[in-house]
């Protein structure tokens, strides 16, 4: 790891302040991905502004199935919160699946989706929960939040401050880690809306981070039943292929797991 | 057996600081004035250094000097050598091209150290690396064994053409050619064994240093036989002269293999030590340990083995080309030869073996003894061909097995090894019970109703341990005699410290071999110290791989136990005037039998060092060393039975059962054996399931070089592991020890694939079974 200045952010304000003072500056939350990625050197940001202790980015809460989850809310917290369980139990389960007890303790939500990792788990249920990304500027749906690979829609500087939700009726995830980092190689949540609309997405198989399986949304709409997506077939020209699967193998995990997390959903 | 003697199921006594953090490992190692080096190393699989430019690096922070092999060969510091010889089958020696502790012309791997800086601190250290400036012009990369023999391929070194380093062979190819060619049936099968990165949990480290007022060098490091890294540090590397060079491998974290062979660092540490005027710490990151450690496996293989029309073994031909990565390492040579071969007849009578071996330099890590070295691959070849066979044969693996069983001892194989002593049916049955084998058929319906595919295999696995005699190691090329050596130094109040040879790198040696004094003397193992792994307090020793501390090791500690004894019961006889074949040794007090006369142990010592009555001509003391050379290997043998259900729908396995019945002869602490098989067959399933090693093909750089993508086996990988031991004794040494370490690594890969082939239908499967794997298996056989 090189050098470089530490800074404990007191609000969102402070953060932002601290964060441009320099172009060569990094938010750290919980530095899960940022801080190995220091240590072999292959970043090397001056400044880091600590975003762990600003109160107006943590805890959850939840009122009138509108669900609210602080930026540096941790996995652990989302995944043993009785409120996300009993409100959205797809997103509760994906949390308490990520990594390993240490991520999960130290690793956030935001600094999940700011990074937006191809294998996130986040990244593929917020998009099936059709999330609203918060943050110091505005808010970014999250079909428009999640832009590619490693990117997103955010500005330099822009801080995510908060996730937001609408429960949905119902929601399930499944995933088939890599057997080596446990990453998702694939992961699919679903999520059926109160407006009786489904929304599929996938992550750990694009070859281009998150995507919607518009197919499965369409056969899960008219019949939300693992069965229904019996007959979709799912095209593997867009999916990633690497030594741990290829696009072929990745595509029928895509509708394997998309089936479980039907079936988890219930 | 007492409360802490042989058998007992001591705890064990080191454990205490590995678990409290108070190890004292290399990098806890400090002296004073102490600087840190970092290694510039090769991001190219092959190229030429043009220049090295270090005349930024050498102004910044903190550097004191960079080195490269310039230097070196100034120093005339010697190539890294491979300590056996191996003549092709032409009668021509291997061909060993040269291996520089750092690269001079062309480096040869991702990770081939080129020059070394060594500054303040690490950090300057590494800062000052990234400003040396080295040149390369890139040359054609080969990483697999195959194409590097083919013409054309591009070439490593110029003493081997076409890549290959020797072509041997072993047995008698027209007798088995005509056991094939008139056989009932022949079973044949390309086999590959998969390339396996060591991963140890410490990495390798090392610490030299040079006292120019004494002329005398000390190198800390992470060594499994300190004793032999001084041998070639000061016999073939011209570093320092053995009188003037001291070796320690304090508290070493796993070795697994890895950490035999004397690398390049630590022979740079120790040099630099003397041409900066500092000593020099190096700590290998995990990084370097994937780039650097020596690989293990990488074989392929084709076979054949022939059967009479009542299903007995007639003819075995095998035909394997071995991976041995860009450069020779200390004992490579042997691994895919004289430890892999003469494994070849299994638990079986096989009138004809034929084996046939060429191996190959590559773009790649050097490979060299991972856990098991040779046995594995030979087990893996007869154990998946045996079970392949029954399938071809339609009869039941165990069947096959016991038709073709050795069952007379000692049994002379046609490749070289003569077990001495055995049941492999005892073991067989052992594991079909505990494993309720007659239940499966049933059990695989239930897994069917539940989706699931459910498949059983097997794995007979023999090895061979506590590798000598020496002379018999010598005349097939080894470069050291393969002895050990122990002292027993029965202090003047009766404490007892046992000097040895071996060294402990997590076995257990400081809790078994105080065992052997507690059953002998009677006194308890927390009045005995175990010392290992200095060269200055240990005269020599050869160190501990293969399985050899007990076999070897523990039985030059009895034969100095035996000569300890002898003179305490003279000298007790003397203080107690009794005839001293009437002394008797129990509960720490020598007795004359019979009567109730005694002396306590401590009494004892202390008068053989007040020497205020001794018998006549009695020297003073009590002190005594043997030296142990094996009149053969030990064969331990064994059954492993794997069970596993197979997700169809994504390929991937889980295992149900793992069962392993092992006949490890006579067992010290049998708490130590279960661990040893355990963290054994952890491994075994490892390389079956889970450990892939990938290269880029193109550019020769290793894919899997970080836990991100290279998957060693975790807890929730494992089940619970159903284990027992049936006991017959090895004759040749006086314990009647086989050894334990790498029996689980050895018999375990077979079993879990002929289980998963077995569940799936498609026997065409490679390892690791990754879920992709089994998932494309299962596609292709439908």
């Amino acid at each position: 790891m090189y050098a470089t200045n530490y800074h404990r952010a007191s609000s969102v304000e402070d953060a932002v302040k601290l964060a441009s003072s320099n172009d060569e500056a990094k938010y750290l939350s919980g530095g899960q991905t940022l801080l190995p990625t220091m240590k072999q050197r292959l970043a090397a940001p001056s400044d880091l502004v600590d975003l762990r202790h600003v109160s107006d980015m943590k805890g959850i809460s939840v009122s009138g199935g509108s669900i609210r989850i602080g930026a540096a809310t941790t996995h652990a917290e989302v995944a043993k919160s009785s409120e996300i369980a009993s409100a959205c139990p797809g997103l509760a389960h994906l949390a308490a699946h990520i990594g390993d007890p240490h991520v999960r303790h130290m690793g956030t939500i935001g600094g999940s989706i700011a990074n937006n990792d191809p294998a996130a788990d986040y990244p593929a249920g917020l998009v099936a929960l059709n999330a609203t990304i918060v943050t110091n500027k505005r808010s970014i749906g999250a079909d428009d939040f999640f832009t590619g690979m490693f990117d997103t829609a955010l500005e330099d500087g822009e801080l995510i401050v908060a996730v937001e939700i609408k429960a949905p009726s119902k929601s399930g995830y499944a995933k088939f880690p890599n057997p080596a980092s446990r990453y998702a190689m694939t992961g699919v949540f679903v999520a059926k809306h109160g407006d009786g609309s489904v929304r599929v997405a996938v992550t750990g198989a694009g070859s281009d981070g998150v995507f919607r399986q518009a197919d499965m949304e369409q056969a899960l709409a008219s019949d939300f039943s693992a069965g229904a997506i019996d007959g979709v077939t799912v095209d593997d020209s867009e999916l990633m292929s690497d030594i741990h699967a290829s696009s072929a193998y990745r595509a029928n995990l895509v509708k394997v797991m998309a089936k479980r997390a039907v079936a988890a959903a219930g | 057996m007492g409360m802490e003697g042989i058998g007992a199921r001591v705890a064990r006594k080191e454990d205490k600081r590995f678990i409290t953090g108070k190890g004292r490992y290399t990098d806890d190692m400090v002296v004073p004035g102490m600087k840190h080096a970092h290694f510039i190393r090769s991001p190219h699989a092959h190229a030429k250094i043009k220049s090295i430019d270090t005349s930024a690096a050498e102004k910044m922070p903190g550097v004191i000097g960079i080195l490269n092999g310039a230097q070196l060969a100034e120093d005339a510091i010697g190539n890294i050598i491979c300590g056996w010889m191996i003549h092709s089958k032409d009668g021509t020696p291997m061909n060993m091209g040269a291996w520089r502790p750092l690269a001079q012309d062309t480096v040869r791997y991702v990770g081939d150290a080129v020059a070394i800086v060594v500054a303040d601190s690490k950090t300057q250290a590494r800062d000052a690396a990234e400003a040396v400036v080295v040149d390369y012009e890139t040359l054609p990369v080969v990483t697999s064994a195959i194409e590097a023999l083919k013409d054309g391929a591009p070439q490593l070194h110029p003493e081997a053409k076409n890549n290959l380093i020797f072509d041997w062979e072993i047995g008698d190819s027209a007798a088995t050619d005509a056991a094939i060619a008139s056989a009932a049936h022949v079973t044949e099968m390309k086999v590959i064994n998969n390339r396996l990165v060591p991963n140890p949990m410490e990495p390798r480290a090392a610490l030299g240093v040079y006292d120019e007022g004494e002329d005398h060098y000390t190198l800390w490091t992470t060594s499994q036989n300190p004793h032999v890294a001084r041998l070639v540090l000061s016999a073939f590397y011209n570093v320092a002269p053995e009188n003037k060079l001291r070796v320690i491998a304090p508290d070493v974290g796993g070795g697994f293999g890895s950490k035999i062979y004397i690398y390049p660092e630590e022979i740079v540490c120790l040099w630099a030590s003397k041409r900066t005027g500092v000593p020099v710490k190096w700590n290998s990151d995990r990084t370097e340990a994937f780039l650097t450690d020596a690989h293990g496996r990488d074989h392929v293989s084709t076979v054949k083995m022939a059967f009479d029309a009542d299903n007995r073994i007639t003819g075995f031909k095998v035909d394997t080309i071995a991976n041995l990565g860009a450069y020779m390492s200390l004992f490579s040579s042997s691994v895919p030869t004289y430890l892999y071969a003469t494994l070849l007849s299994g638990q079986y009578n096989i009138p004809n073996i034929h084996a046939n071996v060429r191996t190959v330099y590559t773009n790649t890590v050097p490979v060299d003894a991972y856990r098991g070295a040779g046995r594995p691959e030979a087990t893996y070849l007869v154990e998946r061909t045996m079970e392949t066979a029954a399938r071809e044969l339609g009869v039941s693996p165990a069947e096959l097995r016991k038709t073709n069983f050795v069952r007379e001892f000692p049994h002379q194989t046609p490749v070289i090894m003569c077990y001495d002593a055995g049941d492999f049916e005892a073991s067989l049955n052992a594991a079909m019970d505990a494993s309720d084998y007659a239940g499966f058929a049933a059990r695989k319906e239930e897994a069917k109703s539940r989706g699931k595919l459910r498949g059983i295999g097997m794995s007979c696995y023999i090895e061979a341990c506590g590798i000598a005699p020496s002379a018999a190691v010598g005349s097939l090329g080894a470069g050291v005699g393969l002895w050990e050596s122990a002292e027993v130094r029965v202090n003047a109040v009766g404490t007892v410290e046992v000097l040895t040879g071996s060294h402990s790198h997590g076995q257990g040696h400081e809790t078994t071999f105080a065992q052997l004094v507690a059953d002998r003397f009677g006194v308890g193992i927390d009045t005995v110290s175990i010392v290992h792994g200095d060269t200055d307090k240990v005269q020599m020793g050869m160190g501990t791989y293969g399985s050899r501390s007990g076999a070897v090791g523990m039985s030059a500690v009895v034969k100095a136990l035996d000569k300890v004894e002898i003179k305490a019961k003279k000298l007790a006889a003397h203080l107690l005037e009794a005839d001293e074949s009437d002394i008797v040794i129990e509960n720490g007090e020598l007795k004359v039998a019979g009567t109730d006369k005694s002396v306590p142990w401590f009494q004892m010592a202390l008068a053989a060092y007040t020497a205020h009555n001794m018998p006549e001509g009695m020297e003073p003391g009590l002190k005594e060393g043997a030296f142990y050379d094996p009149s053969n290997f030990t064969f331990p043998a064994g059954c492993y039975i794997c069970e596993v259900e197979v997700d169809p729908e994504t390929g991937k396995t889980e295992i149900i059962q793992f069962v392993a019945a092992d006949d490890f002869g006579k067992i010290i602490n049998p708490m130590i054996v279960e661990g040893q098989v355990h963290g054994g067959v952890a491994q075994g399933i490892g390389q079956a399931l889970l450990e892939g090693t990938h290269y880029d093909a193109e550019t020769g750089q290793l894919l899997t070089a970080s836990y991100m993508d290279y998957t060693m086996p975790r807890a929730d990988d494992l089940p619970s592991f159903q284990i027992s031991t049936t006991e017959t004794a090895c004759p040749s040494n006086p314990l009647g020890i086989k050894g334990c370490g790498e029996a689980g690594a050895i018999g375990s890969p077979p079993a879990l694939i002929n289980a998963i082939t077995d569940a799936i239908g498609n026997n065409d499967l490679t390892m690791p079974a990754t879920p992709q794997r089994v998932w494309a298996a299962l596609g292709s056989a439908k």
